[in-house]
């Protein structure tokens, strides 16, 4: 059953992801990039990670996302005409094209390596009893206010930094008279 | 094959759908007559003893209605908006619990839990599925390419987006007064009294935690004085203005069922759930009822007595007020439950 659950779950993200890239138009691309996302949440269920999806769903596909879609439709984005965007624009010409190309086959062999050393560690532990848990919050939160407590308050300044940052540079600057940028 | 379990939770799913769906179209006449009573009229009373059949006639009647769509739309959008909507809202309540455990009436030999999913994380995924709702609306806006859909389905995610902070604040002081993120046990943390009269009601801890969270509630479901999304003096009908038969009809019974959904989530967090006085535990659930249709009818009566905000008012509200409200309320929460070591 959980087999079954995961091949579609699996599937679904695949082809959702794929399909972001594939779709000229942007409003349907933002959508399916939440579908994938869904997808995601799935596989976390299927984990024994009911946190991690809650959470996966409430701040990429809730708030992220929405943030996106906002962006897109204010903006009015066309569905783009790639013939003729290859031909005029700067940054998606051959020469950028041939570099995306290189960086994606690095990523790929990074990729295959990277799992190839994995397989045998966690997934593959013969005891299954951590597999078998579910994580809780509670022992999730111990995690990160005792083991990972650095890293964790680091991440906040760092968040926070941002978030001023961000309003800082959005805010009108009263001294000035406004148009004058 | 036939395990009784199986066939007992199915009913409890087949029952929680059944109700909601009901609870909509009692909504719809409830909200019409209490309006009547308020404006000093009558209200529907021609269908049906009291106009009960009312909500009938209505689901029949947008049954037959032509199903329209702009010629500019986005058909494949338009159509899933509405069901993305009504989908949320079915798929949010799937997680509160409506009574204490049952065995039928000792049918069963272990007791079932009258919910449809007891998942630990209930409020966390209360709250994802009500933020995938906001994509209904927004679409609804976008596909139908009116400008007034387009308005009214930005107002109502920018209000959704704004609202679901307080939202979430007030209920995480709950969290931890309770130590869990399960609705379950949430509501069994309220049962018993205070010096034996006062039930233990995390309302009578967290008063302002209540109030934040029923304003913050209205403000998610498109409630009056909060109901920018469909304001129909400035944008006709908002984001559904496009919508017609049943594609109008599902967005309005989303919007119902919401109301039940929060007005259930506020009375097991705060009310006490289905603990209540003088009912044996296996009929609990006859309180839960009271409670919610009380939360109900204090939603329709607040749109009834109160006019429409200002939208630049209510997110000035929602930010400069409710916000630090909600986190000075969570701050002070921490800080005695840590002091009393809770």
């Amino acid at each position: 059953m959980d087999a079954l659950f995961f091949w579609v779950f699996a599937v679904v993200t695949i082809v959702a992801s794929l399909l972001v890239v594939g779709q000229r138009n942007p409003m349907y691309s933002v959508l399916l990039l939440i579908v994938s996302f869904v997808g995601l949440t799935g596989l976390y269920v299927l984990l024994n990670a009911p946190f991690m999806a809650a959470v996966q769903i409430i701040v990429y596909a809730g708030a992220i996302m929405v943030l996106f879609l906002f962006v897109v439709m204010l903006l009015n984005v066309r569905a783009e005409d790639a013939s003729e965007e290859a031909r005029t624009r700067l940054g998606i010409g051959p020469g950028p094209r041939r570099f995306g190309a290189v960086l994606a086959a690095v990523l790929a062999v990074e990729f295959i390596w990277a799992l190839r050393r994995i397989a045998v560690a966690p997934f593959a532990s013969p005891g299954g009893e951590a597999a078998e848990r579910t994580a809780s919050v509670q022992e999730i939160g111990l995690r990160l206010f005792r083991e990972y407590a650095f890293a964790f308050e680091a991440t906040s300044v760092l968040i926070l930094v941002a978030m001023v940052g961000a309003v800082i540079i959005a805010r009108k600057d009263p001294h000035r008279p406004s148009g004058d940028l | 094959m036939f395990d009784p379990r199986l066939i007992a939770q199915l009913v409890v799913i087949g029952f929680t759908f059944f109700m909601l769906l009901n609870s909509a179209a009692v909504l719809v006449l409830m909200e019409r007559k209490v309006a009547a009573f308020i404006q000093q009229r009558l209200g529907p009373y021609r269908v049906g003893p009291w106009g009960t059949m009312q909500p009938l006639a209505d689901i029949i009647k947008l049954m037959f209605k032509e199903e329209l769509r702009p010629r500019t739309a986005d058909t494949f959008l338009f159509y899933l908006a509405p069901i993305l909507c009504a989908s949320a809202a079915f798929a949010a309540f799937a997680v509160v619990p409506f009574g204490a455990d049952t065995t039928f009436f000792g049918l069963l030999d272990e007791p079932v839990k009258l919910m449809v999913a007891d998942v630990n994380v209930a409020l966390l995924v209360i709250f994802a599925i009500t933020s995938m709702g906001v994509y209904g609306i927004v679409l609804a806006g976008w596909a139908s390419n009116s400008k007034y859909s387009l308005l009214g389905g930005l107002r109502s995610s920018a209000q959704m987006i704004s609202y679901e902070l307080s939202y979430g604040l007030s209920l995480a002081a709950v969290i931890m007064l309770a130590g869990s993120l399960s609705l379950r046990e949430v509501v069994d943390a309220q049962s018993g009294y205070w010096f034996g009269v006062i039930p233990r009601w995390y309302v009578f801890l967290q008063p302002l935690g209540f109030l934040i969270f029923m304003t913050a509630g209205v403000a998610e479901t498109n409630r009056a004085p909060f109901d920018f999304p469909e304001a129909e003096q400035e944008l006709v009908a908002g984001y559904h203005t496009e919508y017609s038969s049943m594609t109008f009809a599902l967005f309005f019974m989303a919007e119902y069922i919401n109301m039940v959904t929060v007005s259930a989530v506020s009375v097991n967090l705060f009310l006490g759930g289905w603990h209540g006085p003088f009912l044996p535990a296996w009929l609990g659930w006859i309180w839960f009822l009271v409670k919610v249709f009380a939360l109900l009818f204090f939603y329709i009566w607040m749109r009834w007595t109160l006019p429409r905000y200002r939208y630049d008012h209510l997110m000035e509200f929602g930010w400069k007020w409710l916000l630090p409200a909600a986190t000075l309320n969570l701050l002070v929460t921490a800080g005695v439950v840590i002091w009393m070591g809770w």
